[in-house]
């Protein structure tokens, strides 16, 4: 049995323990709300361009002169996979959960007899990566420095994959990062962003035919698609950030009410101990004074 | 005549969503006004000023944008902006 002493600061500890978790709780929540409103801020020019993208694919039919990231370089061979993680553990199993998709996707792959390559966004997911597809790891982006992702930083990061697809590094890139749904849930999801997948024109109405353009289509959609890729990256990166608080906010509740009930259950433990205690020395008081 | 819907859009934010008599957009090309019932059109918007007006010699508000796309439909017009300031 342990003695009161150390219990005593088993419970201590724990309740230290609680009041971190229980910190970091409440600041998650905070930043939760901040990171939602920021994704949601984000979804109308996604929305927008998706739905210009849609108009002009219409007008436009690939072929040997369309522009590489939409007509694809005509292989699959190599595949990148972008895995969009946190820079910060504590998360519950948000991270956990976006590699798993990435690496089930590269193992399948990888099966298919295809290259496979990762590039990181964010650091927390690349100890895992790097022990199971040693070697394989291109390119890791730093956000440790940013604190609310602007569109700058995902342009960026567009702009390095659109150089590196250019330059003949890889035929397909896939973009893995957790679609935020609520705070309990958060859905691992995959998006394929080179080549530009083009939704099939959906509504062919007749009154679309007659816009003019300026300059020419192909112009146009030069520009377009870049900035397509950059708008998904940065889509990604703010349904993550809200995504990853979410899933913390979480998870510390959870530490927070376990860190409870242990307090409950050592304090019991304490008490029991303690008249345990009290009862033998009466006893031994007892016997002293009758045996007199 | 009926009045032009205008939206403003960023990556960041939706800027601007009202009805506004027209809007004069800096294209690559040239700037160009559109008022209510302009025919379909695209266009490159180069970096440049972007004036609201609210009728024919009133400007309402000057927004300075970096660059981006207007998409001009049935429905109105669309201003895709890499980034936008309130001039």
């Amino acid at each position: 049995m342990p003695s009161l002493k150390s219990l005593k600061v088993r419970i201590t500890s724990v309740k230290s323990t609680q009041k971190i978790t229980k910190a970091m709780k409440m600041v998650a929540a905070a930043k939760l709300r901040r990171a939602q409103l920021a994704a949601e801020a984000g979804r109308p020019y996604a929305e927008r361009l998706n739905a210009v993208m849609a108009s002009l694919a219409s007008k436009v039919t690939i072929g040997p002169n369309s522009p590489k990231l939409l007509a694809g370089t005509g292989n699959d061979q190599c595949h990148m996979l972008v895995v969009a993680t946190s820079e910060r553990g504590l998360a519950g199993a948000f991270n956990t959960n976006i590699v798993r998709a990435a690496r089930k996707k590269a193992d399948e792959l990888i099966a298919q007899g295809k290259t496979v390559k990762f590039y990181l966004i964010g650091k927390k997911g690349r100890p895992v990566i790097s022990r199971l597809f040693p070697g394989k790891i291109v390119h890791q982006v730093d956000q440790s420095h940013i604190k609310n992702v602007a569109f700058a930083d995902a342009h960026e990061v567009a702009e390095d994959l659109i150089a590196r697809f250019n330059g003949g590094e890889y035929d397909i890139a896939h973009l893995f990062f957790a679609k935020f749904k609520s705070a309990l849930e958060q859905i691992p999801t995959e998006l394929q962003i080179v080549p530009v997948p083009l939704a099939p024109a959906a509504e062919a109405t007749g009154v679309s035919a007659a816009v003019e353009y300026e300059p020419d289509e192909d112009e146009i959609l030069a520009e377009l698609l870049p900035r397509n890729v950059a708008v998904q990256l940065f889509r990604a990166m703010l349904e993550n950030a809200a995504s990853e608080q979410g899933s913390r906010m979480t998870a510390m509740d959870n530490a927070t009410r376990n860190a409870g009930d242990m307090i409950n259950k050592l304090t019991i433990q304490y008490n029991r101990t303690r008249q345990a205690a009290i009862t033998t020395e009466l006893i031994e008081i007892i016997a002293g004074a009758e045996a007199l | 005549m009926a009045d032009l819907h205008f939206e403003l859009v960023t990556p960041e934010k939706l800027l601007r969503s009202e009805e506004v008599y027209m809007v004069v957009v800096p294209g690559t090309e040239g700037d160009f006004g559109v008022l209510a019932g302009h025919a379909p059109f695209m266009s490159v918007v180069r970096p440049g000023e972007l004036s609201i007006y609210s009728n024919l010699t009133t400007v309402v508000s000057r927004i300075r944008v970096e660059g981006g796309f207007a998409e001009v439909n049935e429905k109105g017009l669309t201003v895709l902006a890499e980034q936008a300031t309130e001039a």
